[in-house]
């Protein structure tokens, strides 16, 4: 086929950990039918490529661009607006770019707390005159531009318009490669795609579908973290006490992590119907908190509740870990500070 | 209470009031028709019971404009579907430490249990909740920009330094 007939295709990453790339590239050998398929058209993880090449391009040239990461600073969001103006399909690839997955979670805190973090206190730092990032910076060769870091992160469809999401931290290589099948098909035989807006790679309902542990209704007088418990190998983690995203999750992975003993993370994110993944994770983990029903003290019942949550670390860290970006709630509220006035 | 200044007293709160059926809604009729007084800053919404409650409701108030959310719900025993207010206070108690992380004060959020007979007692918790609610100021304040606002680095030096 002749180079300029092919479809092209881009990847790209914005405030992202590469291992959307990775997954990716582990489709295996069939990465060879896709360079067969496809023309590359941008993909700086695995070929040399500059930004002013997309400039170069004429909007809408690139036909697919899987976008990964969250939009975290300024480079981000313009890399965004520029590939959304150069491709015809935008993709959301991954939780980042999905619903903010790990960067996001800097939402619960704020920009002036993580920059203090990384670059003035910190065990390992050595920056005795405070040394902050800059966006400008005058050197012999001329004014040097950074990125503004934002406040708070948001998902690639928070900031253009999005096509299709694929979710997962990091996609599960088979449902890329269905995904780039089904483009394929589209792009070449006139086949048709799903219609816009949709989540694919991916399926609908919750993970504890797709899981073959034993559920069974059992209430828990406490919760545990992985490192002070052994796992049941048969049963449902979540009626042994661990922490399990299953219920609010979007199945598609085939149910791995539970199947090797450790928790769902949530990573997919919401199944269709469910908005907001801590909203439905507060419901999961409340229908297996065990209190004797007490029907003479309302105190005690509290009290029991209480010490119940106390033993689960970081609700909104846990419950938001991959969509705190799309959470209802947005980012946390923000103390009147000098900041902030 | 500490004496409110005078941003706090022009502030009308809007508290979200989600209410059972079986018990507190018939409470909140009772003391409107005992004439037991309480705020019109309250405005209910009902449900058939405090089960029912999804925390998205909570949270989509919460985001949509109000400044608090009261649950009220039956007497734990005296739920007319079992155990579901147990299931209701679970909830809230979860919800509200996660809302903790979030930067929401606890009064935010409160729960109160009311027999269908205690309209008085119904009106009474009502005007505290919005009391308190009304001593915290506003939730959403104008000086809350858009959430990914541009900080200048100025003033994050004078912040951190
Ligand atoms: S979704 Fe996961 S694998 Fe992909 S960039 Fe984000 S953190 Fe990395
Ligand atoms: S909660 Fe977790 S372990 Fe239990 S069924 Fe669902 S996915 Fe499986
Ligand atoms: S089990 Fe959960 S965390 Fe693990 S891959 Fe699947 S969706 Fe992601
Ligand atoms: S019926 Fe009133 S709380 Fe359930």
């Amino acid at each position: 086929m002749n180079q300029n007939s092919k479809p092209k295709l881009a990847m790209y990453w914005a405030s992202s950990c590469g291992g959307c790339e990775i997954s990716t590239l582990n489709i295996g050998e069939n990465i060879l039918a896709v360079d067969e398929l496809f023309e590359i058209a941008f993909f700086p993880c695995i070929a040399d490529f500059k930004v002013k090449d997309v400039e170069g391009y004429p909007d809408g040239y690139i036909d697919v661009c899987l976008f990964n990461g969250a939009i975290r600073n300024s480079d981000n969001q313009e890399m965004a607006e520029l590939l959304r103006r150069k491709s015809k399909v935008l993709v959301a690839f991954g939780a980042c770019a999905h619903q903010g997955s790990i960067p996001a979670l800097s939402n619960l805190t704020s920009r002036a707390a993580t920059l203090e973090t990384v670059y003035l206190d910190n065990p390992t730092l050595d920056n005795p005159q405070g040394i902050l990032p800059n966006t400008q910076y005058e050197a012999d060769e001329g004014l040097l531009e950074l990125p503004t870091f934002f406040n708070t992160v948001r998902s690639l469809g928070q900031v253009v318009p999005v096509d299709y999401t694929i979710p997962g931290c990091p996609p599960e290589p088979h449902q890329i490669w269905t995904v780039l099948q089904a483009v394929a098909a589209a792009l070449l035989q006139g086949a048709e795609l799903p219609p816009a807006g949709s989540i694919i790679g991916a399926g609908t309902v919750a993970v504890c579908k797709e899981c073959t542990r034993e559920k069974e209704e059992k209430q828990i007088g406490r919760y545990y973290r992985p490192f002070e418990i052994v796992p049941d190998p048969e049963r449902c983690l979540l009626s042994q006490g661990i922490i399990c995203m299953g219920a609010a999750t979007r199945s598609g992975c085939g149910a791995l992590c539970p199947q090797v003993g450790i928790g769902c993370r949530g990573c997919y994110g919401p199944p269709d119907g469910v908005d907001d993944q801590g909203a439905a994770m507060i419901s999961a983990l409340a229908s297996v908190m065990d209190t004797t029903y007490p029907t003479d003290n309302g105190n005690s019942l509290e009290q029991q509740i209480d010490t119940l949550i106390d033993t689960l670390a970081d609700p909104a860290g846990t419950f938001y870990r991959f969509s705190l970006a799309n959470a209802v709630l947005g980012r946390a509220r923000q103390p009147a500070s000098p900041v902030h006035k | 209470m500490e004496t409110l200044n005078a941003e706090q007293l022009n502030f009308e709160p809007v508290v979200v009031g989600f209410t059972c059926n079986w018990c507190s809604y018939r409470a909140a009729d009772l003391a409107g028709m005992s004439r037991a007084k309480y705020p019109a800053n309250i405005r209910l919404v009902r449900f058939m019971c405090s089960g029912r409650l999804d925390p998205v409701f909570i949270m989509k108030a919460l985001k949509g404009g109000a400044d608090g959310v009261l649950i009220t719900g039956c007497h734990p025993g005296e739920c007319h579907y079992l155990e579901q207010n147990y299931k209701a206070l679970k909830r809230f108690k979860l919800l509200r430490r996660m809302l903790s992380q979030f930067g929401y004060e606890p009064e935010r959020v409160q729960l109160v249990w009311a027999s269908a007979a205690e309209g008085t007692y119904l009106a009474h918790q009502i005007s505290r909740v919005v009391e308190e609610i009304r001593a915290l100021g506003p939730l959403h304040r104008a000086s809350d920009t858009p959430s990914f606002e541009l900080i200048g680095d100025a003033q994050l030096q004078e912040a951190t330094v």
